[in-house]
């Protein structure tokens, strides 16, 4: 795997990360050697479809996975600090700090017998070590901030008499209240309706142009990311196939599945009456997957040479690069072959 | 929450009555019933008649239902047919003895069950876990009756520390310590009885909280181990538990009947075992409607003390 170059834009910088699961004797590669940064005050997305890695990579590097889980990188730099160096408590300071996380379901992220007003306190208590009463007032005024009303009120009130897109706005407080300096955010509105799938991810945008934070944002939905993104990484079967800036994606995908999963996105501004096009198959499994290119079986431009190894990074740019034997001049006349 | 507790009051009072009408039946279509017990088949008809009309057995069913309800209601339980002593004046003496051996029992029981619970399952599939768990299946099995042989022999007969039967020595009654040297057995056996289903109880509880989303979400936001259990976890399985207390209400009768018969403890239990052994009806019907009581009472105090206690279901009408 090839290095990426040391910078100091970067505020997250992970090389060669693998995470394995140990489960009754067999071995689940979710995480298969992945390299990536988050730059600072960027958003950067993270898609792909189920079961791509893409949790799985942000829990490792946070530290939250389960006992069954090996975890290993040559590095992973968060703002200078070796993450693998550091204590397990050191790590447990650094979560809900440095680098905040909020969860795919609002629904079951919060403890049913707690107040909002519990939940929020005890952090701010926990990290910024501030008495029952300033976190009181900072919990509210963070609620406020991420759009909640009477948040006096609300403070007192139970997780069950919250919506489940107000249920997201206070994990979302909850990791606003220290201030950290990363946020990651897995799935946010995926347990949401669309509505509010749209005003979580204003609020995101919002909160990032406040506070200068970073943002992972995790989805799979591509055209959720066209507008909030500045850049892009494209996982599969525990891959980072393609990453670079989110126009060199939309505009020039170099990787067949970056291509397939743009095919697949609705697009009515468009004008253009292209079908929509479904990939094809499914995800290949993870216990044993294949020794090549893990997305071969689905791609219409697979060849022998595909399943002979997982194929090396094509840089395009400074900032893009793609795993795909082909190049993308050779793939575009494929396609006008296929076609 | 007030009208829904009212509710659930109003549905357990049929029930009980219903308990009262399925025990009478019973009763009445016995093979053997109280009259027989106080006739001899070498008496007349007419005498027999008029036993019957005594105690108001030639009347309708219905009638001699409703006069035991009155009876039951009033604190009268009837007589046994063996001794002819009121059982109501039997059981003022026995249900005190049995709950003197129970509650702390239970207590004992229920305390360390949260203690060991919440430990193995915090612990999941580690050693300390292995052994809580271990012992605990284990334990279930073992019955109470056997495990109060073993004590009795080792800490009776072999070491001679301590008295086999019953809860005072003769002329020691009102000694507080020769009370405690007949308890200690009784109640090791009984706490040992109740302990092991609620071990298990917590332990699950314990587990499916850690596997909860809410423990994840409490770890990325960098909270201790002691953290989420004390602050999150421990407030989650107590409240199941806490609802279990009312389902032991009944056992304040008839949570010890084996073990107060091994050791002569003279409580409810065999006080029941004889009325079965001598067909003694009345006092067994009463037992039962008692205990069918308290557990439908206790089940209403579970439903309150789940209202009172979980926001969840607080807020409903
Ligand atoms: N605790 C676990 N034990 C075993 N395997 C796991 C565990 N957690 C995740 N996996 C496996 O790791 C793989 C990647 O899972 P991951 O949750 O990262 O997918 P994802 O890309 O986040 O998908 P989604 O969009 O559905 O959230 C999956 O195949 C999953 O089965
Ligand atoms: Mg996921």
């Amino acid at each position: 795997m090839e290095e990426i170059k040391k910078n100091d834009d970067k505020i997250l910088s992970a090389q060669n990360v693998h995470t394995t699961f140990r489960t009754h004797g067999k071995s689940v590669k979710a995480v298969r050697g992945v390299s990536f940064y988050a730059g600072y005050q960027e958003i950067l997305a993270v898609v792909g479809e189920s079961g791509s890695g893409k949790s799985v990579l942000m829990k490792s590097i946070l530290g939250l996975m389960p006992e069954n889980a090996e975890v290993t990188a040559d590095q992973i730099l968060f703002m200078d600090k070796n993450i693998l160096e550091m204590t397990p408590e050191q790590q447990r300071k650094m979560r809900g700090k440095e680098i905040a996380m909020v969860f795919q379901d609002p629904m079951t992220a919060l403890n049913p017998l707690r107040t909002i007003g519990f939940h929020l306190t005890e952090v701010l208590k926990r990290h910024r070590g501030m008495d029952k009463r300033t976190a009181r007032k900072e919990a509210i005024a963070v609620l406020e901030q991420v759009g909640i009303s009477s948040p006096e009120k609300r403070l007192d009130q139970y997780p069950h008499e919250f919506s489940g897109g107000m249920r997201q706005r206070v994990l979302i407080a909850m990791a606003l209240c220290c201030r950290p300096k990363l946020l990651i955010a897995d799935e946010p509105t995926t347990a949401l309706d669309v509505t509010i799938q749209a005003q979580i991810l204003e609020l995101l945008k919002k909160l990032q142009d406040e506070t200068g934070m970073s943002i992972i944002l995790i989805t799979h939905d591509l055209g959720v990311v066209a507008s909030l993104s500045r850049r892009i990484m494209v996982m599969y079967g525990g891959l980072l196939m393609e990453e670079g800036l989110t126009e060199e994606i939309f505009y020039s995908p170099k990787h067949p599945y970056t291509r397939a999963l743009l095919q697949a996105i609705p697009k009515p501004q468009a004008g253009d009456r292209k079908r929509l096009e479904p990939i094809p198959g499914m995800a290949p499994s993870l216990i044993d997957p294949p020794d090549g290119c893990p997305f071969a079986e689905r791609c219409k431009f697979a060849c022998e040479q595909c399943e002979k190894g997982i194929p090396k990074y094509r840089v395009y740019s400074d900032t893009q690069r793609a795993m795909c034997i082909f190049s993308a001049e050779e793939l575009d006349a494929r396609e006008r072959k296929v076609d | 929450m007030a009208k829904y507790i009212v509710r659930r009051i109003l549905t357990a009072i049929p029930m009980v009555l219903l308990i009262t009408i399925l025990c009478f039946a019973l009763m009445h279509f016995a093979p053997y019933n109280a009259i027989d017990a106080m006739t001899t088949p070498k008496m007349s008809p007419e005498t027999i008649e008029l036993i019957k009309a005594k105690y108001g057995y030639d009347k309708p069913l219905f009638i001699q239902y409703l006069r035991w309800l009155n009876g039951i209601l009033n604190g009268n339980f009837g007589y046994s047919i063996v001794t002819k002593q009121s059982i109501a004046g039997d059981l003022a003496v026995r249900i005190p003895n049995t709950i003197k051996l129970v509650l702390p029992a239970y207590a004992t029981a229920y305390i360390l069950a949260i203690i060991l619970g919440l430990l193995a399952g915090s612990h999941k599939n580690k050693a300390a876990d292995k052994v809580i768990d271990g012992i605990s299946s284990i334990a279930i099995a073992v019955p109470s009756f056997w495990f109060s042989m073993l004590l009795i022999f080792i800490l009776g007969y072999k070491l001679k520390l301590l008295p086999i039967v019953g809860m005072h020595s003769v002329g020691k009654e009102a000694s507080m310590a020769d009370f405690l040297r007949h308890f200690i057995m009784p109640f090791i056996t009984l706490t040992f009885t109740f302990l092991p289903a609620n071990v298990k109880f917590v332990r699950s509880s314990t587990v499916t909280q850690f596997s909860e989303d809410y423990v994840l979400v409490q770890r990325a936001f960098g909270a201790s181990r002691g953290e989420i259990m004390f602050k999150h976890v421990c407030k989650n399985v107590l409240l199941p538990i806490i609802t279990r207390l009312g389902m032991a209400l009944q056992l304040l009768v008839t949570g010890a009947i084996i073990t107060e018969t091994v050791f002569g403890w003279p409580g409810v239990g065999p006080y029941f075992i004889k009325a079965i052994q001598g067909m003694d009806y009345p006092i067994v019907m009463i037992i039962l409607v008692l205990s069918s009581t308290l557990v439908i009472l206790g089940n209403l105090l579970s439903d309150i003390l789940y209202c009172i206690t979980d926001p969840r279901i607080r807020e409903m009408g």
